[in-house]
């Protein structure tokens, strides 16, 4: 078990004729993915790396039986990109396409909210459950199958934090990304809620940033909700306020998203918070 | 991107939002020949990207344009929370009879626009917000339909607005929230939004504006790039938009290279959690992208060595699609392009992170040390730091 993705995922790439597409979608069947196909409007009928090439999602859903779109197509095009995916009925789809208009991502969320669809990012590394899975950008064998769930909205610092714990025999079930962008489609309490009821998730780790109030709403569910330990981490604690920290959503706003009101929020729900990644393990095996 | 305030009220203008007919000067002369040219009393105002400029005496009454030139030769040059002040807007004054506060921005927690007014304009809404929150009527706006009509009585009726100013007040947020939408922002502020008595009638009038333009956005607004003022950043941080990184000056002695933005903080927070007791942190926020390009490894190194506080480099980058050893052989040849004699400490770790290490010590750089950890890293970097001291 695990949650979101597993063996029997079928995925479509959409953007899978660009460099950013093709490289990954080659990652992911190497990984063991099943990518079933891709999209790209004009190319429908041609076949990359094995794999057939269709004009439209719908298209490719009803060839293919998909469950899951993958998004690797620029900026300007990512919220049509989605919208085509949620018209399609696409169960799950990860947006890794950063530098989406804020604007454009309050559009799609509200008709998100309206959809059968789930959004992951944008902006984020995607996701993986070792062993049977990986819809994103994230390198495989850093992970290993396990009992960790790990949530973050970074990429690179999930990365650190999943080797470290593989590094000390941790494995994981899924690490989910769900990026760095102030609106996005999955939050950290629609993960948790997930990894609580996984029967095979013991422990779970949170990588949370600077902005917004994510990360308290998250100890709120922790509180009323969950029974499983939480180990965190908050990156950001020097953070100046009213800059934006490479991430759309890393700022601080006045007084509101520092890290030191996030990390005492989850101290005081008895979260665990690790004073730098690499104590992460350590926390996790207490 | 912020704008200043006579750029915002030029945009406000173009939907429709009814604002002084100011200009801007450079110098005071040119503040002298606007105030005369609009005759009456004028007002003073530095144009600079900072809160509180009022209570710093960046803003005058000038009762003659001899006045306003004196002003002008004050301000300008001033210095409001760090930033020098370049330009001066020299507005007509006006008979106010009461002031509004009006505004559209994001609300990132409810993922809508957010349409708010307080009758208790001309006042920091924030210190409006922490005394008497119940003084601010908020309205969230349904991004699929957009503003409606009845949202704007409402806010008009929640602030008590007189009956003979909704026309007025109608026509003035329909044109904030078109101008908002129209323009990418995330904030569309008038503060204050003024009863004016003009001409023997009683009208709103924009008397001050604040616009910040979603940088993701700009792309589809060449118009508004144009408007962006370099001269109140720091270089360093105009030379990393030209190169695609994303870079904060901040005032520590270490220079971080990071590829990320999550571990870019975390690297920062790490330097600062050894360097704090002596005073040492991080230079910079510096996100290398998640493939540590050599090209944007070579211009991350230039544009930390220009900045003359940092003592100290610390590279972390976590190889994932990307392999150290690439990323090491890029950094070596950055090195080469841009050299120079201040300690680096590079900690590679992921895809053939041994390979990558080994390529950092085969280099006999002498100035160059290898970490194993991000704990190893920033502990190194404060003590080359604390030597260089």
């Amino acid at each position: 078990m695990a949650i979101l993705i597993d063996k029997n995922t079928k995925l479509v790439v959409q953007g899978i004729t660009g460099k950013q597409g093709r490289f990954h979608a080659q990652q992911m069947i190497e990984y063991g993915t099943n990518v079933v196909g891709g999209v790209r409007a004009g190319k429908g009928g041609e076949w990359v790396l094995g794999k057939p090439v269709f004009d439209t999602v719908k298209a490719a859903r009803e060839a293919t039986g998909a469950n899951c779109s993958i998004i690797y197509v620029p900026a300007e095009g990512a919220a049509d990109a989605i919208l085509e995916a949620v018209d399609a009925e696409v169960e799950l789809i990860v947006c890794i396409t950063e530098r989406i208009p804020i604007q454009d991502m309050m559009k799609v969320r509200a008709i998100l909210d309206h959809s059968k669809s789930r959004l992951l990012g944008a902006n984020c590394p995607g996701l993986l459950t070792p062993g049977q899975s990986k819809v994103g950008i994230m390198p495989g064998y850093i992970a290993t199958p396990g009992p960790v769930g790990v949530v973050s909205k970074s990429g690179t610092l999930t990365y650190e934090a999943v080797y470290a714990l593989t590094q000390r025999g941790i494995g994981q079930t899924t690490c989910v990304g769900i990026g760095g962008d102030p609106i996005n489609g999955t939050s950290f309490l629609d993960v948790l809620q997930m990894f609580e009821e996984d029967p095979n998730t013991e422990k779970v780790v949170l990588i949370g940033e600077i902005g917004g109030t994510d990360e308290q709403k998250a100890a709120d569910f922790i509180d009323k909700h969950m029974t499983k330990p939480v180990v965190a981490f908050i990156a950001g604690q020097r953070a100046p306020e009213g800059k934006t920290m490479g991430h759309a959503g890393a700022l601080v706003e006045g007084n509101v998203g520092t890290a030191a009101e996030k990390i005492e929020k989850l101290k005081s729900v008895g979260v665990k918070v690790a004073a730098y990644p690499e104590q992460i393990p350590d926390l996790i095996m207490q | 991107m912020n704008l200043h305030e006579y750029q915002a009220k030029l945009r406000f203008a173009e939907f429709g939002i009814p604002v002084p007919r100011g200009k801007v000067a450079f110098n005071a002369n040119e503040a002298y020949e606007i105030a005369k040219e609009l005759g009456g009393v004028t007002v003073v105002k530095a144009q600079v990207h900072a809160g509180g400029r009022g209570k710093a005496g960046g803003v005058k009454v000038a009762k003659t344009p001899e006045d306003a030139r004196e002003h002008a030769s004050k301000i300008l040059g001033m210095n409001i929370k760090g930033h020098t002040v370049n330009k001066v807007l020299v507005d007509p004054g006006a008979n106010i009879k009461g002031e509004i506060y009006l505004a559209v921005t994001n609300d990132r927690a409810a993922r809508k626009p957010l349409i708010m007014a307080s009758a208790e304009g001309g006042m920091d809404i924030e210190e409006v917000n922490r005394v008497s929150p119940e003084k601010i009527v908020r309205v969230h706006v349904d991004p699929l339909i957009g503003l409606r009509g009845y949202q704007i009585t409402e806010l008009a009726s929640g602030i008590n607005l007189p009956h003979d100013l909704w026309k007025q007040f109608e026509k003035i947020a329909m044109g904030l929230y078109n101008c908002y939408v129209g323009s990418d922002a995330t904030l569309c502020e008038i503060n204050p939004l003024a009863v004016v008595e003009e001409y023997g009638q009683t009208i709103l009038k924009a008397l001050d504006g604040k616009m910040t333009i979603d940088g993701n956005g700009l792309g589809r607004h060449p118009e508004l790039e144009t408007l962006r003022d370099t001269s109140e950043e720091p270089q360093e941080e105009i030379t990393a938009r030209e190169s695609d990184l994303s870079y904060v000056k901040l005032d520590g002695q270490i220079g971080c290279m990071v590829n990320g933005a999550g571990l870019a903080m975390a690297t920062m927070d790490m330097t600062a959690h050894f360097g704090e007791q002596y005073g040492i942190g991080p230079a910079n926020f510096l996100d290398v992208g998640g493939g540590a390009d050599p090209d944007q490894v070579a211009a991350a190194l230039r544009i930390i060595l220009s900045d003359k506080n940092v003592k100290a480099i610390l590279i972390n980058i976590f190889g994932g699609i990307t392999r150290c050893d690439d990323v090491a052989r890029g950094i070596i040849t950055a090195m080469s392009e841009v050299p120079t004699q201040l300690p680096i400490i590079v900690r590679l770790i992921g895809t053939n992170q041994e390979e990558g290490l080994a390529i950092i010590n085969s280099a006999n750089l002498t100035n160059m040390t290898g970490a194993k950890t991000l704990y190893e890293a920033a502990q190194k970097a404060v003590e080359a730091v604390r030597g260089a001291k």
